[in-house]
């Protein structure tokens, strides 16, 4: 187990607000070894933007909170590091794509001087080199380096988040963690931005958690995927593990879906119901009232992930009794 | 085939910018029949939506012509185009700001009703809880206001002002763009329903090319103002035949392992629509341009069947 980069164990971050208390991670695992690619999946609030952002040790506070948990990087603790030594792996050694390129870029500074900013305090560079290895990043996403002195609004969407990319990958992260970074931007231009980050994630050998909510885009990017529901992961598997036999009811309804391009289906199979509150989630298992499978113990015990075979994980009572019974043989 | 319930002519709609005339549409011709679904995708900017508001006289077109069973949607007066109205709706894209955060659920429902003397005042509570009923809001909601709701409930809010009318013809401006694939889902199927027992024409804008093939009977993909390819869902997706379609098409991401498809990356972003050069408007992104495309404008025509493309490579 050594050779993973990255750790979180039994990760629980809540957010405090009057309305209540949002319990946005709830006991969260995930392990990542150098050069995987994780796909993390989830609809709108399933709480995978929180995860990134404890990793990074940003969840605003207050109102958020690390309530418990370890995050564990290159053997290191990061939820007990100062925050001078935060200040150091962030943007160096883990770094971050946003999701909207619009508005995670400053206005006011040429894209030239927003790479080369990271690159001097990361890499003791002075301002001139670190300018020269700023425009490098810059054509290595493919935009002409005589571009570096124009602003932000001079830039199209899908450039602004090649810039982004290029700041993110300047000081050669171990761990990059993008959070829906095509979300904002026309298929075609996705594409590029998708290939792009592919190689140069194979060039530069990291690893990388990408946020998503389209499974199509986890399929050709990542080797690995977990499936977040209401602050949980609900299953976690290989790529070809979850694609070839998806195993817990909520991910089967997600692919139930997705209109499908390869085959006519006249009806969508749409998972009932909605997001459950999160001030306020279900006893037991937190997707008992949208499952098709839902049980009578299901509104009373919570499910914990178990091994299905192959390091499938699936958290679903249905897959505990199905184990208990064979063990009872 | 039906008969059509709208047929465009030639429709052009340009903004005067201060860089210059902005083509958001230009030159737009094609029909759609009752009771089907004409899809309209492409990416953004490039005119959809503007397309589905001068069909609808929310934006007066420049130049080209309307038809709606059989009447002259631009030389309608304002007394005749309030009655059209009833018969030509929209579905908004965003569900967060197309409702007025000041009124009510069953208020939002209920105005259209009032302005356009649909029921009887006393009536109007009992057809509201219809709507709500048809649409799959609880009974209970009627007296939420839309902050209160997530995305799924409020898009079905703007479905029900949009069914109120009894209308024969819906523009659906990217409806489930801003919606979870699960609450999309639904919201697809419901529309789907809405238009089976109504018999509801749609015109369906989005720029997702799944949910176009999911819903629409034809297709019409649109690149910087222009119809490029237009054909029916089925034939579109199994044959498509203009390079920017083949590249839109291998650049969705399929959620599958064993469809995996060659992407074809095309060079570059769209280009700006203002005063756009002559020629093709897809030449300066398109792998297979030649010194013609450059020069002259490929005809939108007639290839096989029902399928017609504007491009020089079928001229061979």
């Amino acid at each position: 187990m050594d050779n993973n980069i990255l750790d979180i164990k039994d990760l629980k971050v809540n957010y405090i607000t009057d309305e209540g208390t949002v319990q946005a991670v709830n006991g969260l695992n995930i392990s990542l070894k150098k050069g995987e690619s994780l796909g993390l999946v989830g609809e709108t609030g399933a709480g995978k933007t929180t995860t990134a952002l404890s990793v990074l040790r940003l969840i605003p506070n207050p109102p958020g909170k690390i309530e418990n948990g370890e995050i564990y990087f290159e053997g290191k603790n990061l939820l007990e590091a100062s925050e001078e030594e935060m200040r150091h792996i962030r943007g160096n050694k883990i770094s971050m794509i946003f999701q909207d390129p619009m508005t995670s870029l400053n206005p006011v500074m040429t894209v030239g001087e927003q790479i080369a900013e990271g690159i001097e305090i990361h890499q003791g560079l002075d301002k001139q080199k670190s300018m020269e290895k700023a425009k490098e990043m810059l054509e290595l996403v493919g935009i002409p380096k005589e571009r570096s002195v124009d602003f932000p609004h001079q830039f199209s969407g899908g450039m602004k988040q090649r810039v982004v990319i290029a700041i993110a990958l300047s000081c050669n992260p171990l761990l990059l963690i993008a959070d829906e970074p095509t979300t904002a931007l026309d298929v075609t231009i996705q594409a590029q931005v998708l290939d792009l980050m592919n190689d140069l994630k194979e060039k530069f050998d990291t690893s990388m958690i990408l946020i998503t909510h389209d499974l199509g885009i986890v399929a050709e990017t990542c080797d690995k995927v977990a499936v977040m529901y209401a602050g949980e992961i609900i299953e976690f598997a290989t790529l070809e593990q979850l694609f070839t036999e998806p195993k817990h009811p909520y991910t089967k309804g997600l692919f139930g879906s997705i209109p499908n391009l390869e085959e006519d289906v006249d009806r969508l199979k749409p998972i009932r119901g909605l997001m459950p509150d999160p001030t306020n989630l279900p006893k037991g298992c937190t997707f008992h009232p949208r499952c098709p499978e839902a049980k009578e113990t299901c509104k009373k015990r919570e499910p914990v992930s178990i091994d299905t075979g192959n390091s499938h994980m699936v958290k679903c009572l249905l897959y505990e009794e199905v184990s208990q019974s064979e063990g009872a043989k | 085939m039906g008969e059509p319930i709208l047929r465009v002519e030639h429709i052009k709609k340009y903004f005067d910018t201060p860089k210059g005339l902005l083509h958001a549409v230009d030159d737009l011709t094609f029909d759609v029949d009752k009771g089907r679904t004409l899809g309209l995708v492409g990416e953004s900017g490039c005119g959809k939506s503007t397309t589905g508001r001068v069909i609808l006289r929310l934006l007066e077109a420049t130049d080209g012509q309307i038809h709606f069973n059989g009447k002259d949607v631009n030389k309608l007066n304002k007394k005749e185009m309030i009655e059209l109205r009833k018969d030509m709706q929209i579905i908004f894209q965003d569900p967060f700001s197309s409702l007025n955060p000041r009124l009510s659920v069953s208020e939002i429902i209920a105005e259209p009703l009032i302005i356009h003397n649909i029921v009887k005042k006393s009536e109007i509570g009992k057809e509201v809880s219809r709507l709500m009923d048809v649409v799959g809001l609880a009974e209970r909601l009627v007296n939420t206001y839309p902050h209160e709701l997530d995305g799924g409930r409020r898009q079905r809010i703007g479905i029900a002002r949009a069914l109120a009318l009894k209308p024969k013809f819906i523009v659906a401006d990217e409806p489930v763009s801003a919606l979870d694939v699960s609450i999309q889902a639904q919201i697809l199927n419901l529309m789907q329903d809405l238009q089976e027992e109504l018999d509801l024409t749609y015109l369906f804008i989005t720029h997702d090319l799944s949910v176009v093939k999911h819903i629409s009977d034809d297709i019409a993909v649109m690149y910087l103002g222009k119809i490029v390819e237009k054909a029916s869902a089925k034939e579109l997706f199994k044959n498509p035949l203009h390079p920017y379609t083949k590249a839109l098409l291998s650049a969705i991401p399929v959620p599958s392992l064993t469809k995996k498809r060659d992407t074809i990356l095309l060079k570059g972003e769209i280009t700006s629509p203002i005063n756009p050069k002559p020629g093709c408007r897809f030449a300066a992104r398109c792998n297979y341009a030649m010194d013609r495309c450059f020069n002259e404008e490929p005809e939108f025509k007639m290839v096989e069947g029902q399928h017609e493309v504007a491009c020089f490579l079928m001229d061979k």
